[in-house]
């Protein structure tokens, strides 16, 4: 049967490749699912400046280019769809994508997570119409406009240096007293002429009259006071992005492996409590969400799924 | 698929008679990368009866906003120079582009 593998990886960001690098280079008929773009989260990030070997010119998308190709190498299989149904039951698991089924002896989940939402009124409604949750993908929309950023952490301030290449003027909306990215990116923000901050502020509203963005509502949680940015009349509109932290995206799994607020709990080789199914990268518990941890949780399960492999194929003979 | 810019815009979309459907993109969005050759694969099916095109928003970013596209990926399918319905981010799939523009022939 086509359809049969020793590894079905879902997910091809940093954990869901290296683990199919692994795999294939161990030689074991790899699949990597994948419903959209290669890469994950590195794939819209720009600057990957801790990764290491990721020097110069390295930007997320490049870094993912070599990592698949690397993939390829090994003969992994790639192939772009979206998976409805996991069955887990059996020694033999199954992936199900709409009408096509794969099955695996192995199940490295590598789905990742997606951007957490602000939660407040207007923000679905206006999303792609001046909010954003990816500014490679948008900050360019904003060339000479402004643009306010939500949150203080390394990926906020991180996407905040990057739109500025392109905004005359970037607010920084946080939550909190103070930034908690990295000092080294912080110093870059305030060294930053066009950079403002607000702290203890949350977004209670966003709104247009004309389709676009072009209003924006705060409140300081410390003093009560409330205040509203609109956008300049000559823009008519300007960009709100949100980097607030990630929700694993792990729900077609509900119920069939062992999770916590949505986060697969695994085992130092990333097993899961169902034998045979893996978890890597940010789906799973794990103090640290980088490029490098999600390569090393990929590598590590791999190397493990292939003594599970041998050890169920072994007792079949 | 027609390549458009700020020039051609105006006589194969919005003046144009029909169904026309517009991938807007930019180099630096790698969801519309990743989603062009799907989007390619739809105007070999249904090219006799929609015009395919895109609109890399870097070089007609005002022209973008004017249509109301602020977020990549974003398809929009005009018919007789109306923007009639629109698929935009997540929502952005070969499925739904597909539905979309069935429901409008």
């Amino acid at each position: 049967m086509g359809n049969v593998y020793d590894v079905i990886i879902i997910g091809s960001g940093p954990a869901g490749l290296a683990a199919g690098i692994y795999s294939g280079r161990a030689l074991l008929k790899t699949l990597i699912i994948e419903k959209s773009k290669a890469g994950g989260q590195a794939a819209t990030t720009n600057e990957i400046d801790n990764y290491p070997g990721a020097v110069e010119e390295e930007t997320g998308p490049s870094l993912v280019e070599k990592m698949v190709k690397q993939a390829q190498r090994f003969g992994v299989e790639q192939v772009k769809a979206d998976v409805t149904e996991v069955d887990f039951a059996g020694k033999v698991k199954k992936v199900r994508c709409g009408d096509t089924e794969y099955q695996g002896t192995v199940v490295i989940i590598a789905t990742g997570a997606f951007p957490r939402q602000m939660g407040c009124k207007g923000e679905r409604e206006f999303t792609a119409k001046g909010v954003s949750y990816c500014a490679t993908c948008d900050a360019a929309f904003f060339q000479d406009m402004e643009v306010y950023v939500v949150g203080g952490g390394d990926s906020a301030i991180q996407e905040a240096l990057f739109i500025a290449r392109f905004a005359r003027k970037i607010t920084i909306i946080q939550n909190l007293p103070e930034l908690t990215a990295a000092k080294s990116m912080q110093k870059k923000a305030f060294d930053n002429p066009k950079f403002s901050f607000f702290y203890n502020s949350v977004v209670q509203e966003v709104k247009g009259d004309s389709g676009l963005l072009d209003t924006i509502i705060i409140k300081n949680d410390k003093t009560g006071e409330i205040t509203e940015f609109h956008a300049d009349e000559e823009d008519g509109t300007f960009g709100l992005f949100v980097f607030i932290g990630l929700i694993p995206r792990t729900d077609i799994f509900q119920g069939k492996i062992t999770m916590d607020r949505g986060y697969f709990p695994t085992d130092e080789n990333m097993c899961t409590n169902v034998p045979g199914v893996y978890a890597v990268g940010d789906c799973r518990i794990k103090p640290l969400r980088q490029v490098v941890t999600a390569a090393a949780d990929g590598a590590i399960a791999a190397v493990h799924a292939e003594k599970y492999i041998e050890h169920v194929k072994g007792g079949d003979a | 698929m027609i390549a458009l810019d700020k020039e051609t815009f105006q006589a194969e979309v919005k003046d144009a008679k029909g169904p026309v459907l517009v991938d807007y993109w930019s180099e630096g969005c790698e969801s519309c990368k990743a989603l062009m050759p799907e989007v390619v694969s739809l105007s070999e099916k249904y090219g006799s009866q929609v015009k395919f095109a895109k609109l890399d928003i870097t070089k007609a970013r005002r022209l973008a906003i004017g249509e109301q596209v602020l977020g990549l990926p974003t398809i929009v399918l005009y018919k007789d120079g109306q923007k009639i319905e629109a698929v935009t981010k997540d929502d952005a799939t070969a499925g739904n582009i597909e539905a979309m523009i069935q429901r409008n022939l």
